[in-house]
């Protein structure tokens, strides 16, 4: 029997008790449309994430300042000026797990340019800060090395800023005034979005380490800087370059046993890492917990066709008088059964997909429908059809023709 | 004259149990081609045990059976399926169309099975329709037509795949006599275009349309005899 027979058997079977095939497929489709929102939700968020662990550059591991006291106040964590432009080139020629290290410099101020006015963040950084980032410019250029030796006072403008300050007009070649300072636009940033933390991070000015240093920051010394921003060769290695950056700053601050370090490293990567981790697990929490529905599904649908079956006894007696073999029998009632669950498959997919779009645009949640997740969804239904229906197909098609014809 | 149907001492033997009934004892006829015969008796006879075993639904416990030269005593269900296709037609006492399907789909069935394509399915099955008298029937659905024509349609379906023999299993049984005449004509008709009809029938008057009449009693042969060749219309009890 050819296979367009077959499956126009089976639609005319679905399309004869149409409620009860609709009831029956009902389950599969809320399972499907389950795991699909799930999965919408869950890799949604995981992907947001992993957005952001990119928008800081990869395999960072940040260097900050300890606590100090002065007068009986101790600052918090960060507020100490024990780290200097020295360490963060000790780091980057010291460190053999070290691919870059950018000493940077962060403070706030006003931005003028004409009749224009900005408040934003203002960060001194060598040229590496760029490269650790991964933050090219898509005008202008960027800030060399000549810029940062000589103090050059030149500056790169994020997105946010130029458009604050520029509208949609090219800033390259003005001239700003950073805490009434001029300086030269040489470029504006790459769009970067916003932090893990939710900070627009293209509201900031971009200018040389040694620049800001001697113009824009105050300091007890020269060459303080804020922080150090260090980047790993590579993803293995991020641990040994974090006890290397330990070790080296620990010698050259001369930190023994007895002594507080007066500085602090954290492995950014590997916070979000675990926040990534904890996102995957949960959609795949949600879709087991889904997937339990699909179950209860199929085993509804497994119900309805073994009354199906013997409903149905005698058209099977009369099929197999008239020359339907066992496999013909099986296969008919197989192939309902996987109608039964694909049909339901592609209904709950429209839902899901739908369910996920209302719960990004009302609840605010990004979501993401991956072709892989539909595919898998899809197959998935087609394996519960397959799985649930073999059992009354079998029933059927070992039917005694003579007792099946007999039967009222 | 060569045999269509040739059985050798069948028995048939059924165990609930136990208890074991022998519901044929023994059995041995031929039938030619081309003949109409009517298998009578009363119930628990063991006509109807003979004629599943003839219709290749029950196999024998022991005898020898050939349908058209083929040994089928011993195949397994499969290939049994395969000769119900090819070699036989069933026409029963409740018509067994299958519901909601149009009449030309049900007379298509047997062509299913047997792999024909569309095309050349509807093609045998108007042919065969048109045989029957049920020119103009083709869509109308089972509960769309009366007790005749739906057995006209059973027909049609016994006969689209050119069968060696149409077996028919009390065909006028839910009947009014009237229809019942015209069923029969139909089957007289059909047997004097050379169809081989084995028909089970426990009324006299339907088994005087056939030529030759077997009578089981307990799972044996009490009597085979020929009635002369098959009464025309108008001789109805």
């Amino acid at each position: 029997m050819d296979f367009i027979q077959t499956l126009k058997i089976a639609l005319r079977a679905l399309r004869t008790n149409k409620m009860r095939s609709f009831l029956t497929m009902l389950g599969i489709i809320i399972g499907i449309a389950a795991v699909i929102a799930m999965m919408a939700v869950g890799s949604g968020a995981s992907y947001v994430i992993s957005q952001q662990i990119a928008s800081i550059g990869s395999n960072i591991i940040l260097v900050i300042p300890g606590s100090t006291t002065s007068g009986g106040l101790r600052t918090g964590t960060g507020g100490a000026q024990t780290l200097s432009s020295d360490d963060a080139k000790a780091i980057m020629t010291d460190c053999p797990s070290v691919a870059y290290a950018a000493g940077n410099v962060r403070t706030s101020g006003q931005i003028i340019s004409g009749n224009m006015n900005w408040s934003s963040v203002i960060m001194g950084g060598t040229p590496e800060l760029f490269e650790i980032r991964e933050w090219p410019v898509v005008s202008g250029r960027p800030i060399n090395q000549q810029d940062e030796d000589g103090a050059i006072k030149v500056c790169l403008l994020g997105q946010t800023v130029a458009e604050n300050l520029f509208g949609s007009a090219d800033p390259v070649g003005n001239i700003i005034r950073i805490k009434k300072i001029p300086f030269t636009v040489i470029g504006v940033l790459e769009r970067k979005g916003q932090s893990p933390q939710g900070q627009d991070q293209d509201d900031a000015v971009f200018v040389p380490l040694r620049t800001a240093q001697r113009n824009l920051v105050r300091s007890q010394r020269t060459g303080i800087v804020g922080s150090i921003i260090v980047k790993a060769k590579n993803e293995e290695v991020i641990n040994k370059a974090e006890s290397e950056i330990q070790a080296l700053l620990n010698q050259r601050h001369r930190i023994t046993n007895s002594k507080e370090p007066d500085f602090s490293t954290r492995n950014l990567s590997e916070i979000l890492a675990v926040a990534e981790q904890s996102a995957k697990a949960m959609s795949l929490l949600l879709g087991a917990v889904a997937s339990i529905s699909l179950i209860v599904g199929g085993i509804g649908i497994m119900n309805i066709m073994l009354v199906s079956v013997t409903e149905r006894t005698r058209e099977i007696g009369i099929r197999m008088a008239i020359g339907a073999k066992t496999n013909d029998i099986l296969l008919q009632f197989m192939t309902e059964a996987v109608l039964l669950t694909m049909l339901g498959g592609l209904i709950g997919i429209a839902l899901g997909a739908g369910g996920a779009t209302i719960v990004s645009r009302f609840l605010g949640w990004p979501t993401m429908i991956s072709i892989q997740s539909i595919t898998i969804a899809f197959f998935f239904s087609a394996v519960v059809g397959i799985f649930f229906g073999f059992y009354p197909a079998r029933k059927a098609a070992g039917l005694n023709p003579i007792d099946a014809l007999r039967y009222e | 004259m060569s045999s269509v149907i040739s059985l050798t001492d069948i028995r048939r033997v059924f165990s609930m149990g136990d208890q074991q009934f022998e519901a044929l004892k023994g059995v041995s006829f031929d039938i030619t081609a081309g003949e109409f015969v009517a298998i009578m008796g009363a119930s628990g006879s063991g006509k109807s045990t003979s004629m599943n075993i003839l219709g290749c639904l029950d196999r024998p416990t022991s005898g020898r059976y050939l349908l058209d030269g083929l040994d089928v005593g011993g195949m397994p269900a499969n290939q049994l399926a395969e000769i119900r296709n090819k070699k036989l037609g069933f026409v029963f006492q409740g018509f067994n169309l299958l519901a909601r399907t149009p009449a030309v789909e049900n007379v298509e069935l047997p062509l299913v099975y047997a792999g024909f394509h569309a095309k050349e399915r509807r093609q045998q099955a108007l042919i065969v329709m048109e045989q029957v008298g049920l020119a103009g029937k083709e869509n109308n659905h089972p509960s769309q037509l009366s007790g005749g024509q739906q057995q006209r349609v059973a027909i049609a379906r016994a006969l689209v795949n050119h069968p060696a023999v149409i077996l028919a299993d009390e065909p006028t049984g839910n009947l009014d006599s009237s229809t019942s005449e015209e069923i029969m004509n139909l089957f007289s008709s059909l047997n004097r275009q050379g169809i081989t009809i084995i028909m089970v029938t426990h009324e006299h008057d339907v088994a005087a349309y056939a030529g030759r009449q077997i009578t089981f009693k307990d799972g044996r042969i009490i009597s085979d005899s020929l009635t002369g060749p098959a009464r025309q219309n108008g001789q109805t009890a």
